[in-house]
């Protein structure tokens, strides 16, 4: 009975969760309006714009560096097993359309998740342990306007472009790996990769930034707002948020993956 | 005003004529197995100061928040201005909250925001003034509270007592009609909070609000209240005048009054002896 009944409470928690980041991403939708900077809140326009800045062009560095150092990686493990067939110069279909496709959007997922994600639920969390989010709604001020839609739309706008850098940090690095080996000049490289990648790669990619893109802002904003307990909740939170945040966004990566391989080859 | 204007939940509570500004009525809230509130019933009349006291987990903090509403009631209403708080929809909600402002107990300033900022993010959010009219606003808040001179500080540059009146500043940007104070003497040393006593006393003076205060703090207590109630296990159990407080025979507001601890339970263990 008692294994029964935690089954079914664990159940309900997960409905709960997931009814709960559902109404969350209705309403942070419909507050998204207000950003804009013709008809909405000048407020809210100022604060998207430093929500670019921080977690978009701060991220742009590590972005690259790890996304460079992943196509690299890729290129030397591809490189050792494509040349005992003589196929070496596949390493440019390997790298730019595991990169476009693949490893472009995951890795900047995971590095947006650790610095962004985290810090979300982080300051939201904080926010409710000092009463801040009671003041926002005593005053009128709604906290999903007010906290989440900056973040969401600047997210919006910066997770596709962190994406770009990523992919492309990834296939220069895979042309490191080729001038080195092959004796290929970059240009040459670039064009033959240009051959390789057709446009449903490019699309594919860009809608796996912004879903990921939707779950990291949604899920550390969610965590945020559910903190209890004080600190040590704060820190529970942000802890989850990155857990689940990874979890969701592998999660996605597969259904999109799969969703791409049976339905638009 | 004409009784058909007035709520029907309302009529009977009449004084003067006027309809109680704040009206809880059978408020049942529950926590898990707790119940907190067990059916308060409170007026509060517009102009008048009301003090809420009671002991900690008395359910007072409970039920701020939820005529401020903050929290969403198991049963029961709360009418501001005759609106149920409890069912209204998010706009009339919006707007009754306009006409309310909070001192919370942490004073809650966003410590991302200069004190400034704090105090006119209410104007900024709800008016389509100017800037300069805002800043010039803002100075005017500060003041109203005895602080000049402090909008370009953070909040975390300020002391206590400071922070507190600074949240009072950021509650009457929007001139409410009800102030809300919970515990605003607490974790202040007894100087700065007879500081904060005499700034609600002013401000009930020179803008006839309506203010509504929980506190456990007798003195201050008395020192504002026009009347007081006193929350005991989530039901209240007095409510009147000072005077009216002061010469009840009810044995838990005698204690509260009086300030004795409880009887020892003779089952306890003593936790000096250990026996």
């Amino acid at each position: 009975m008692t294994f029964f009944a935690s089954v079914g409470r664990s159940t309900i928690e997960k409905i709960a969760y997931v009814g709960g980041l559902g109404i969350q991403f209705w309403k942070g939708l419909r507050s998204s309006y207000r950003v804009n900077p013709i008809t909405g809140s000048r407020l809210r326009w100022r604060a998207t714009v430093e929500q670019m800045a921080v977690l978009g062009f701060g991220a742009m560095p590590v972005v690259c560096l790890i996304s460079g150092a992943t196509g690299l990686i890729m290129a030397f493990q591809g490189g050792a097993e494509l040349r005992q067939f003589g196929a070496l110069q596949f390493v440019i279909n390997l790298v730019g359309v595991s990169m476009t496709r693949e490893l472009g959007p995951l890795m900047t997922a995971i590095v947006v998740i650790g610095r962004s994600g985290s810090s979300f639920s982080a300051e939201i969390g904080t926010m409710v342990v000092t009463e801040e989010v009671d003041a926002l709604r005593s005053m009128a001020i709604d906290p999903i306007e007010f906290l989440l839609a900056p973040k969401y739309v600047a997210m919006m706008v910066m997770m596709p472009c962190l994406t770009i850098a990523a992919v492309t940090s990834g296939i220069l690095a895979g042309g490191l790996f080729t001038y080195f080996t092959l004796d290929m000049s970059l240009g040459v490289y670039l064009r033959a990769t240009l051959e390789v990648l057709v446009l449903r790669d490019i699309i594919s990619s860009m809608i796996k930034a912004i879903v990921f893109g939707t779950i990291i802002v949604h899920v550390g904003c969610f965590e945020g707002f559910q903190v209890a307990g004080g600190p040590v909740g704060v820190g529970r939170s942000a802890t989850a948020a990155v857990v689940k945040s990874i979890f969701l966004v592998v999660l996605a990566d597969l259904m999109a993956t799969a969703f791409f391989y049976l339905f638009w080859q | 005003m004409s009784e058909t204007a007035i709520h029907p939940a309302l009529r009977n509570h009449l004084r003067d004529g006027q309809p109680p500004l704040i009206s809880v009525q059978d408020l049942f809230v529950q926590f898990g197995d707790r119940q907190v509130l067990q059916g308060v019933n409170l007026d509060i009349y517009g102009g008048e100061t009301m003090v809420i006291l009671g002991g900690s987990g008395s359910g007072k903090t409970t039920l701020l928040r939820n005529i401020m509403a903050l929290d969403r009631p198991n049963s029961g209403h709360v009418y501001i201005k005759g609106v149920d708080v409890t069912t209204c929809p998010a706009e009339e909600l919006s707007a009754i909250r306009r006409v309310m402002g909070v001192s919370f107990q942490s004073a809650a300033m966003f410590n991302s925001m200069t004190v400034g900022d704090n105090v006119a993010l209410p104007l900024r959010e709800h008016t389509k003034l100017a800037e300069p009219t805002i800043r010039l606003m803002t100075q005017m808040k500060l003041a109203q509270v005895g602080l000049s001179g402090v909008e370009d500080l953070l909040p975390s540059q300020l002391s206590g007592g400071m922070r507190k009146r600074a949240s009072v500043a950021r509650a009457l940007a929007m001139d409410p009609e009800v102030l809300i104070f919970d515990e605003p003497s607490a974790g202040l040393d007894p100087i700065i909070a007879a500081g904060i006593d005499e700034l609600i006393v002013h401000l009930q003076e020179a803008f006839k609000m309506t203010i509504v205060i929980v506190t456990h703090e007798m003195h201050s207590a008395f020192l504002i209240a026009d009347r007081m109630c006193m929350l005991h296990r989530g039901k209240i159990i007095a409510v009147g005048t000072k005077e009216e407080l002061q010469s009840s025979t009810n044995e838990r507001v005698r204690q509260f009054l009086e300030r004795r601890a409880d009887e020892p339970d003779d089952e306890s263990p003593n936790f000096v002896t250990g026996f």
